[in-house]
């Protein structure tokens, strides 16, 4: 029997088959993200993604490994690309609100801020106190539900599997209330420019009464599970290790950036929505690694509870939305005796209303870090750009930083631990 | 052990092997763990506590499309994604179904633009279309309970 004489072709075709049928990519060009040794052989080339259960979606992650090191670790992005800025822009300015829910799906609420924010700022429209206390109580809820998310995930992705069921349970009472306020579980769309869709409804002050006298004990039940757990602190402690000036050096913001011990938190920097009407603090850790992100982010948990707190026993009675009628249409009862209000009903309805022409940025503090968003107008009904600076992609962006050299049993922990969330990074 | 001991002798059970087979795929359908965008999240609540699929027998989300026999394509799917989804779909064994969860999988949803992949029935072939965005776990609960009675339906030589 006689063995052929096995070849390598020198046609750079079969190397990178599946990438250059999509995408313009010479094999030259690839070449250049990894290492001659992997070029040789003597690394191994991995492919992580996009669908693998540990990458929060559909990111796809090129891990070239030495032995079980991680020498270099590549993100591929954009399996998710929606397009939701470009779609923005053939929406009017309310219609908007509905895509906004989708860019990071596990905050909608948050997301709906931000943008709700950014029209507001373009348009100089005043929102009522009792809106933006509203808006303050739901934005904590939604961090909470965030994290919830992010706490049960990352602990299944490391092996504590029963957090996941915790977690989802207690999510649940979240998304009772979101429905109750807005009749969606997720999708809420439940903030309006200038305003609330409709007041809170009958029930929504004991439910969250109940969340936060349910909460604490919960919480102690997720801190007796992995705190002190010998099992936890080994894949953590010490692991993806980002210094103070680095964070900073690729963007990153939220826990992720706290975590590495600097203190920045939009709510306390650029407060919005009354924000600075209530007493909290923002947990910041010390050592940059995946245990000091996970306490901080547990310990936002106590600090939402605080502000909603607050918030409730604050809560000032009045009007939800604005009664400036250019923005906000007017009550259905007064579309019956007043022809003013038709108008303003009919123009709203058939048109939307117009931005002043201009540019405006406003950011709020999502669970991931800065959510931005960015608007360009050019007077008409419809944005001319929509423009959204997503916490999760700068973050995401510190990967490789984060990753090299660590073991390859790390990876899933260490980007569960920047907490990404893909329809964001994507968008 | 079983039933055998508290009934005694249960004689004999003729049944058309279509029958018998069907019964058995229909209570044990393995999903591949496969989530895209939003609906991901309201697939994992259908799992967790709260909705407990493994009530109709689905508890074991497969990693690997070779050892799945159902997808669940949740959410949206980008032209980029396409090619690898059809990719996981080819790599399925037979017999194989496939339920496009909610708006965007179904036609698209909201997102309809140069991105967004108008339907996954472009790409694969679709059993149940379940309808909201994202539809809630008893929608996707029930779009099971559809798909269950349809394999129970399903003449064998359909998978060769």
């Amino acid at each position: 029997m006689t063995i052929p004489n096995l070849r390598i072709e020198e046609s750079p075709k079969n190397v990178v088959s599946a990438s250059d049928t999509q995408l313009d990519i010479t094999f030259d060009q690839l070449k250049k993200l990894v290492s001659p040794r992997a070029l040789t052989g003597d690394n191994m080339l991995l492919n992580m993604g996009p669908q693998h259960p540990s990458t929060h979606g559909v990111l796809r992650l090129l891990l070239e490994l030495d032995g079980e090191t991680v020498i270099n670790c590549i993100p591929d992005i954009g399996f998710l690309h929606t397009g939701i800025e470009k779609t923005a822009e053939s929406k009017t300015y309310t219609k908007a609100i509905v895509v906004t829910d989708r860019i990071d799906y596990l905050a909608p609420m948050i997301c709906n801020t931000a943008y709700v924010g950014a029209v507001e700022k373009l348009m100089g429209v005043d929102v009522p106190l009792r809106a933006q206390y509203i808006r303050v109580i739901l934005n904590e809820l939604t961090r909470m539900n965030s994290h919830l998310v992010w706490l049960g995930t990352h602990a299944l992705d490391i092996g504590a599997m029963s957090m996941f069921l915790y977690t989802f349970r207690e999510r649940e009472m979240l998304l009772d209330i979101f429905e109750m306020v807005s009749g969606v579980r997720m999708m809420s769309s439940y903030f309006r420019v200038g305003g609330l869709w409709r007041d809170i409804p009958a029930g929504f002050i004991d439910a969250v009464r109940n969340v936060i006298k349910v909460f604490p004990d919960k919480l102690l039940d997720y801190e007796k599970l992995l705190k002190e757990n010998p099992l936890w602190r080994e894949r953590t402690v010490g692991i993806g290790v980002i210094n103070k000036e680095d964070a900073i050096a690729w963007g990153m913001t939220g826990p992720s950036l706290r975590g590495s011990g600097v203190n920045y938190d939009v709510r306390k920097a650029m407060p919005y929505s009354s924000y600075d009407h209530f007493e909290f603090s923002v947990p910041v850790g010390s050592n940059g690694d995946v245990y000091d992100r996970y306490r901080c982010r547990v310990e936002e948990f106590y600090q939402s509870l605080k502000i909603i707190q607050q918030a409730l026993d604050k809560l000032p009675s009045g009007p939800v939305i604005t009664d400036n009628r250019k923005v906000a249409p007017p009550p259905k009862h007064e579309i019956a005796y007043s022809m003013e209000s038709l108008i303003h009903h009919f123009k709203l309805w058939t048109e939307g209303f117009r931005a002043p022409e201009g540019e405006v940025y406003f950011s709020v503090e999502s669970g991931k870090g800065e959510f931005g968003v960015f608007i360009s107008s050019d007077g008409g009904v419809r944005p001319r750009r929509v423009h959204f600076r997503a916490p999760s992609l700068c973050n995401l962006q510190s990967l490789p930083q984060l990753s090299k050299g660590c073991l390859i049993a790390d990876i899933v922990g260490i980007v569960g631990s920047v907490d990404i969330v893909l329809g964001e990074v994507d968008r | 052990m079983g039933l055998e001991q508290k009934l005694g002798n249960m004689g004999v059970v003729t049944m058309s092997t279509e029958k018998a087979i069907n019964w058995a795929r229909t209570n044990a359908i393995w999903p591949m763990l496969f989530g895209l965008a939003c609906c991901a999240i309201e697939m994992m609540s259908t799992q967790a506590s709260n909705y407990d699929l493994s009530r109709f027998g689905m508890e074991l989300m497969r990693a690997s499309p070779r050892q799945s026999d159902l997808m669940i394509v949740a959410g949206r799917v980008s032209r980029k994604m396409a090619p690898v989804l059809r990719n996981l779909y080819d790599q399925m064994p037979e017999p194989k179904w496939v339920i496009a969860m909610g708006d965007c999988a179904s036609c698209g949803g909201v997102f309809n633009n140069y991105a967004v992949v108008q339907g996954v029935d472009e790409i694969v072939p679709v059993d149940v279309y379940v309808a909201g965005c994202p539809p809630r776990p008893e929608t996707l609960i029930d779009g099971i309970l559809k798909l269950q009675d349809k394999i129970k339906k399903e003449p064998l030589n359909k998978w060769q």
